[in-house]
């Protein structure tokens, strides 16, 4: 452990992780905002909204991430002058929490879809029966029944998304991954120690999270 | 038999499932007041019937006018029409994430934009009519079907609707659960609502109905009284039927 001992090289670590915390956080907001708009799409009356969705969903679930990631700097930013943010770390950030959620929207979108599936067809007749509007139904009854058969899944959405953050770390930002090559690349005789320690935090932050939302969806099924 | 001025008519309508013709060119005009009865062996289109009188079901061809404005296709204006027309279904259908005064208080609050207190003070009124109002704080699953099914007339009393379409409302119920939604029925139609009820419940048409209505193959094939068509059926197909639900 004398590699952690070194204060530079736990700042880095440290840091490292921070990064990874920020891009899920901001790319998880983002991602199910997008994602249930994207669902709401997917299955509504309108024929061009619909086409929107599936579209998105089959454009960014079926391109690699890495690939996706790529495009946010070298495409977005670097050919067309897309900038983020005056600092250069914060600017890959940004361009990290793009890509982060335009992919994880499409998966979030299916699930989110998934879960619409699972909340019986006359819910959303009683809903129109009373003179609901079709977003009033979405908003009122049929989501909010939807959102809670989805949070399990939508948990291992996040996890995946988690460790996809460290995907961010080839446009140059010094995220968990980064630090990790780095120090592994300067203290060779402590490699599977130094794997051990990055392996393991995310095993911390993401066991725990695993089991808080099996434990939430159980909490909030609906009982039919 | 009609007891007041249409409220609710039907011209010539046509619906078609794929190649399936489930109602074939039906006519039918139900008066203010009027209770009507659908009945009709399973597959003759009385369910489609009653759906499209809300626009569930959109038609093929023909018209529907409620309370003499044509049905409006979509929108704001469709949403505003099923405001006034109540309806039951076979399923309940309570929504099943929000508790009983909920699910009977959501309609006036976010379709009427009433304020909420008063929304619930009614809702208890409808819920102890119903004779629920202690059941108010549980959700649907923790109820019996019949007293969902009560919830749901509940529900759709609430938007004070000009006629109610009760969709099989008994065809899910454990037999012994038949009489207490029967019985709320039985007293609204005493209390002058318009309702058209599809049902297998030939004592509730005999004794509530106005008109019976009998169908088959998606064709409206007899309106008569009820005890026109239960003591002289003129079609043999109305003949049959009866023959072989009342000898049990």
């Amino acid at each position: 452990m004398h590699v952690f001992a070194d204060q530079a090289n736990f700042d880095a670590y440290v840091s490292g992780f921070l990064w990874i915390l920020k891009l899920t956080g901001a790319a998880a907001v983002l991602a199910l905002l997008l994602g249930v708009l994207l669902a709401a799409f997917r299955v509504s009356p309108v024929p061009v909204l619909r086409g929107f969705g599936t579209a998105w969903v089959n454009i960014f679930r079926n391109t690699p991430l890495t690939l996706i990631i790529f495009f946010c700097y070298f495409g977005l930013f670097s050919t067309l002058g897309l900038s983020l943010a005056d600092d250069l770390d914060l600017n890959n950030y940004w361009l990290g929490v793009v890509g982060l959620s335009v992919y994880t929207a499409s998966f979030v979108c299916e699930a989110v879809r998934s879960g619409i599936n699972t909340v019986p067809n006359g819910q959303a007749e009683a809903a129109r029966a009373i003179g609901l509007t079709f977003f009033q139904t979405l908003r009122i009854v049929v989501l909010p029944q939807a959102g809670r058969a989805v949070v399990a899944p939508l948990g291992s959405v996040l996890i995946a998304l988690c460790k996809n953050a460290t995907i961010v770390g080839t446009i140059g930002l010094m995220e968990s991954s980064s630090v990790m090559k780095d120090l592994i690349n300067s203290n060779g005789d402590a490699v599977i120690a130094i794997f051990a320690v990055f392996a393991g935090t995310f095993a911390a932050l993401l066991i725990p999270t695993g089991y808080f939302f099996g434990w939430l969806a159980n909490r909030l099924a609906v009982k039919r | 038999m009609t007891t007041g001025e249409p409220l609710i008519v039907l011209d010539s309508v046509n619906k078609w499932f794929g190649p399936l013709h489930v109602l074939d060119d039906v006519s039918l005009s139900v008066g203010k007041g009027e209770v009507v009865v659908v009945i009709g062996p399973s597959g003759s289109g009385k369910s489609t019937l009653c759906r499209t009188i809300n626009r569930l079901e959109p038609i093929s061809s023909g018209t529907i006018t409620f309370d003499g404005q044509p049905l409006p296709a979509e929108g704001k204006a469709l949403a505003r029409l099923r405001s006034e027309v109540g309806m039951v279904f076979q399923s309940f259908n309570l929504f099943a994430h929000k508790t009983i005064l909920e699910n009977v208080t959501l309609g006036p609050v976010k379709v009427r934009k009433e304020k909420a207190a008063s929304a619930r003070e009614r809702g208890l009124a409808l819920l102890d009519r119903v004779g629920i109002a202690n059941q108010a704080d549980k959700f649907p699953a923790q109820l019996s079907g019949g007293q969902q099914q009560r919830v749901a007339i509940a529900r759709a009393l609430a938007m004070q609707p000009k006629a109610m379409l009760f969709d099989e409302p008994t065809s899910a119920l454990d037999p012994e659960m038949v009489g207490e939604v029967l019985d709320v029925m039985t007293s609204l139609a005493r209390e002058g609502m318009t309702m058209v009820v599809v049902t297998h419940e030939m004592g509730f048409a005999r004794h509530a109905a106005n008109r019976v209505i009998f169908m088959a193959d998606g064709k409206l094939v007899e309106d008569a009284s009820p005890t026109e068509f239960f003591g002289n059926p003129r079609s043999e197909r109305a003949k049959d039927f009866l023959s072989k639900i009342l000898t049990h």
